[in-house]
């Protein structure tokens, strides 16, 4: 279906404008349907934030604008973008504009490239996930080019954190990438996909492949800086970190990138381990159009998971976080890789 | 080996938790304790231990149990309470007596900490539930407790 209607809007251009100027049309339409997706899902992202948190600490949380609170978070982007954009005197200028956006292009440039559908997919690159893992760790430049560019002590801590934080955790989230892909032998999301239409990867991996999530999904919540690993914008500690300088809807924009980012882990979680746009046992694979349900349910899930995460943990300490990486989940990762590499070697992988 | 098993115990605690917010979440629509204030004004009753203000109950005959006594009046840090009494001769016994004439009772100084109602012998006044107590003028704050022309009960007579 998708492919009809891409294939509908090409003709029609073709008939509309000169040859060369139809590729141009399409990559701005293209980039528009995302820039949509974008907004759409940050939106709904905080209005599902608040809601969860609400019901996990027995509370009831937005239920005033719109049916059930539906619009609170258009009411507050609209309050945000029509408040003031406090500048700071002292503070690096060309940095301190730059750094949302660098930060909000990044995991704005990561969507495109997840295969929502065989035919919906932005950018099929044949090191997919190589880029994503580098994606969405570029991220963290913009981080520390706010904490640095706003002259402000508790703003460099917190981007001091969130680099140090980065770097560690990166190591964890692309050890159990790379278990997955001893699995698949590709780095092309389209291809991963294909492999997973015999069996979902953590199936076919089973227990290394669980270890590897479990792995992911810690360090993941660690690289989008979430409760429990949230302490570059540790209320309590820092004010509110890297963006305590920023206001209006630059600071939206930081806030924004962080729920993407979440959406982005989960959706590479989705994935990599459970089949992407697949329906479970094959259930709806004849119907190609229920692709994207099936994603954005599965990435769902694992959202609920990490906001579960979030809701129940208390923050670590600096030295914990660094233990729990250098001491717990990297050697285990690594003993991993080799136990995945005999199952593949020895072929042990379930396959239906 | 401790390496493993603290392992071990790391996820089981972790997952203790979770279970734990698990049950909240899953009760969250049923047990909600949130108020929502203006909607159920009609229902909502304040806890027992709620200080909202100071009252002083009467009974059905107008009567009250103050003996004007003024150890609130002392006891208040800050001046909360006036007490303007009188004495009078009682008819039975005789014997002089103070009575109240007016219990004045300013909220608007008033921190709740509770020393007049510890205090008081009689237990003539007590904590109110009432918390809306907002006002557009200052001078609506300052309450006579005793209802015009309210008397003595008896049985707080007779604890003198």
């Amino acid at each position: 279906m998708f492919l009809e209607i891409t294939q509908q809007i090409h003709q029609w251009l073709l008939s509309l404008l000169p040859e060369t100027a139809v590729p141009y049309v399409e990559m701005v339409l293209i980039a528009v349907v995302y820039l949509a997706l974008f907004a759409v899902l940050g939106l709904f992202l905080v209005l599902l934030e608040r809601r969860v948190a609400a019901w996990f600490q027995l509370r009831i949380g937005p239920n005033r604008v719109g049916f059930q609170g539906v619009l609170q978070t258009i009411a507050d982007a609209l309050k945000l973008v029509s408040k003031e954009l406090v500048g700071i005197k002292k503070a690096d200028k060309f940095l301190y504009n730059l750094a949302p956006y660098f930060v909000i292009i990044t995991s704005l440039t990561a969507l495109g490239l997840f295969p929502f559908s065989p035919y919906f997919q932005g950018f099929d690159i044949n090191i997919g996930i190589f880029l994503l893992i580098a994606l969405s760790s570029i991220g963290v430049i913009g981080i520390l080019m706010a904490g640095w560019s706003s002259n402000n002590k508790y703003s460099l801590i917190g981007a001091m954190r969130s680099g140090v934080q980065t770097i560690s955790y990166e190591l964890s989230i692309g050890l159990s990438l790379l278990t997955m892909v001893l699995l698949t032998g590709s780095l092309q999301l389209s291809e991963i996909v294909e492999v997973q239409k015999n069996g979902w990867l953590i199936l076919q991996g089973h227990i290394p492949a669980f270890i590897a999530f479990v792995i992911f999904i810690i360090a993941g919540t660690a690289e989008t800086n979430r409760t429990p690993f949230d302490m570059v914008e540790a209320e309590s500690e820092l004010g509110a970190g890297f963006h305590t300088e920023y206001s209006g809807m630059k600071f939206a924009y930081f806030f924004l990138a962080e729920f993407i980012n979440m959406f982005i882990i989960c959706a590479i979680a989705t994935t990599v381990f459970f089949g992407a746009w697949l329906s479970p046992f094959g259930i709806t694979d004849s119907i190609v159009w229920l692709g994207p349900f099936w994603f954005m349910a599965k990435t769902f899930v694992l959202i609920f998971l990490m906001m579960w995460f979030r809701w129940t943990f208390p923050r670590l300490r600096v030295d914990q976080l660094l233990t729990l990486e250098w001491k717990y989940l990297l050697p285990i990762n690594l003993v991993n890789i080799v136990l995945m590499a005999v199952l593949v070697w020895q072929n042990l992988i379930i396959q239906f | 080996m401790s390496y493993f098993s603290e392992i071990y115990h790391g996820i089981k605690t972790l997952l203790t938790g979770m279970s734990v917010t698990g049950k909240y979440f899953l009760n969250a629509r049923k047990g909600a304790i949130t108020q929502q204030y203006p909607d159920n004004r009609d229902t909502l009753k304040m806890f027992d231990r709620f200080r909202g203000e100071v009252i002083m109950p009467h009974n059905e005959l107008n009567e009250h149990a103050c003996d004007g006594c003024q150890k609130c009046e002392i006891a208040c840090p800050n001046g909360t309470i006036e007490i303007i009494w009188d004495r009078e001769i009682d008819p039975e016994t005789g014997r002089k007596s103070k009575i109240i004439d007016k219990f004045i009772y300013h909220l608007s100084m008033c921190t709740m900490c509770g020393l007049c109602i510890d205090v008081c012998p009689t237990d003539a006044i007590v904590w109110g539930q009432n918390f809306e107590n907002s006002t557009f003028d200052r001078s609506s704050l300052t309450r006579v407790l005793n209802k015009p022309g309210s008397t003595q009960r008896a049985d707080a007579r007779a604890k003198e």
